[in-house]
């Protein structure tokens, strides 16, 4: 006899807000698009604050539902929270870029909405199989988004590349959880670890393999070195709002299913992944750093720091325990609000139009727009890691995490690396207060929309840097090890 | 009947000759991925390396007779299906507006 498994609809209750609000704009925008261009906005803003609130209310509450498929932890809550203040701000800043590039549409928002669904199955699935589908679903809605201007040669070159580095990189995750399968005869991220447990599996090479492949995967999926190559690409071609949330969004939600099949699935194996994270983090760490000090466009300057900042959190992968972890968890939300707040800006400031981003359109900023100028300070000291903003904490703690678990060495190269990325975070405020403009400065509109934004992540920062353990107390109670 | 050929009939297909039936597929695709340059052959390569993971889930799921390896499949088949298609929507826009899918044409290779 087969007995049905439990479901427990209210697990999924964040997710399955986001998938009915995709699918009533998605009806919606068929009929009254034309009249009504700010309903598609509207009702996904509407929606997400409603997933918010679902998400609120299932805190602490741990349902775990569809036969240990997926799980509304607070761990999983802890993300959505991420995913969806990243989702409300890209949706707010979209609607200004969206006209500027005469592309104005409802399906943007909903493949937008699908993405998210994606990312917050991917952080609460207890199986390799729903963490695979949620990874796949929202890659390829971000495909999509990221070849969303069809007109320009920019973006569609940046979404064949990014598809292409990234189904090639689904074939290696995918290899990898046909491993494990075959090593341990099951996909539940528990029942992994029991059996690893249990039996003499730690050194066969069939776990072993399917670990490397996993790493290879999760690896792509987060651009760490080596598998970094497609984000530069990406981020400099793709739509800047998509840009902004593909460097928060699937990154955060591939650190989250890393960490969660890492620490709960594969903590036997412990003695042989950490070695490999390791090497990676150092080269993530480094070659990111170097290779930001030589870009002038903005958006592949964002892009190698992007890279960069995988680097720090995966010495906070490799330090683990509760400390580690949970430094994983802040700093990804630190990251988020500075990174969206800086693509912000940049959306702002694209001066010469068609998708140029260079440094040097910066200059002057701190004196023509005072307050836009002091705000893209801030997200650079933050980024840059200088107290007392967010940015600095986050670094704080993954480095005395790392001292803590006894990797000095780790914790000695970030820091150098730390030191490194200072330059050319200040080299932009440099730019903004001590060079004089070629052209002089046309006066920027800002939109209410972005002043929305850039007031969240600025106050977040400046907040979270001065009191830090707030979100510390929250991510303590989120976090799993 | 000539010994060899006996032999050969003889032999029992084990899970080992489909694992690495599947592992050669991988590398195919892998090595097709890596040296070719058109668009489309990559796209092909790609599909090839997630059949072969379908074969280890099928070789897998009837070893272990065991259903999660059959859903694997169908759910691999459908995310490959998936991105396939948007892929082919992505080569006919850079079609559009280029007239080549080759992919050093594109400056896609500025690794």
């Amino acid at each position: 006899m087969i007995s049905s498994p439990e479901i427990n609809i209210s697990s999924i209750g964040p997710e399955l807000t986001v998938l009915l609000t995709a699918i009533v704009i998605l009806v919606v925008d068929r009929w009254v698009a034309k009249r009504k261009p700010w309903l598609p906005l509207g009702l996904g803003l509407a929606g997400l604050a409603l997933a918010l609130g679902v998400t609120l209310s299932l805190w602490n509450q741990s349902r775990a539902g569809f036969g240990g498929l997926i799980a509304a932890d607070n761990y999983a809550l802890f993300f959505n929270l991420i995913f969806l203040i990243a989702a409300a701000m890209t949706f707010l800043v979209s609607r200004f870029y969206l006209d500027q590039n005469g592309m104005q549409r409802g399906k943007y928002y909903v493949l937008l909405l699908f993405a998210l669904l994606g990312m917050m199955v991917t952080a609460s699935g207890t199986d390799l199989l729903t963490i695979f589908l949620g990874l796949e679903t929202s890659a390829v809605s971000l495909y999509a988004l990221a070849g969303f201007l069809r007109g320009r040669v920019k973006s569609n070159e940046s979404a064949l590349k990014y598809i292409l580095l990234g189904a090639f990189s689904t074939g290696f995750f995918l290899y990898g959880v046909a491993l494990v399968y075959g090593g341990t005869g099951t996909t539940n991220l528990g029942r992994i670890a029991d059996h690893l447990a249990k039996t003499d599996l730690l050194s066969s090479s069939i776990m072993l393999a399917g670990m490397g492949l996993l790493i290879v995967g999760f690896g792509f999926k987060v651009a760490a070195v080596p598998f970094h190559f497609w984000a530069p690409d990406v981020y400099e071609g793709a739509p800047t709002p998509i840009a902004a949330f593909i460097s928060v969004g699937p990154k955060a939600a591939a650190f989250a299913a890393f960490l969660r099949v890492f620490s709960t699935a594969l903590p036997a194996l412990k003695p042989q992944w950490t070695p490999v994270l390791y090497v990676l983090a150092i080269l993530t760490m480094t070659l990111g750093n170097l290779a930001a000090l030589s870009q002038w466009n903005i958006k592949r300057m964002l892009a190698y720091s992007c890279i960069a900042h995988a680097g720090y959190v995966l010495v906070a992968l490799v330090a683990g325990e509760e400390l580690g972890n949970a430094s994983v968890l802040f700093y990804l939300f630190v990251y988020s609000l500075m990174n969206l707040g800086v693509f912000t800006i940049a959306i702002l400031i694209n001066r010469r139009g068609k998708g140029n981003y260079h440094l040097n359109d910066y200059a002057g900023l701190g004196t023509s727009h005072p307050l836009l100028g002091a705000v893209m300070a801030l997200f650079m000291l933050s980024l840059a890691g200088i107290p007392p903003t967010a940015g600095f904490f986050g670094k704080f703690y993954i480095f005395a995490a790392a001292v803590k678990s006894d990797y000095i060495w780790l914790a000695a190269i970030g820091i150098l690396n730390w030191l490194v990325s200072v330059y050319y975070y200040l080299r932009i405020v440099v730019t903004m207060y001590m060079i004089k403009p070629e052209i002089a400065l046309k006066r920027v509109r800002v939109v209410p929309e972005f002043v929305v934004v850039l007031l969240v992540s600025a106050l977040g920062i400046l907040g979270l840097g001065l009191f830090p353990s707030g979100l510390m107390f929250l991510v303590k109670s989120a976090v799993i090890f | 009947m000539h010994p060899t050929y006996s032999r050969i009939w003889e032999m029992q297909i084990t899970l080992e000759h489909y694992l690495f039936l599947s592992a050669f597929l991988f590398a195919v695709g892998v090595a097709g991925v890596l040296t070719r340059r058109n668009a489309l052959i990559i796209f092909m390569s790609i599909v090839l390396m997630l059949n072969g993971v379908n074969l280890t889930f099928i070789a897998l799921a009837h070893y272990l007779s065991d259903m999660v390896g059959r859903v694997f499949v169908g759910l691999g088949v459908t995310v490959a299906a998936a991105e396939v298609a948007v892929g082919l929507a992505v080569v006919i826009a850079i079609f559009r507006n280029k007239g080549t899918v080759h992919i050093d044409v594109l400056s896609l290779t500025k690794w």
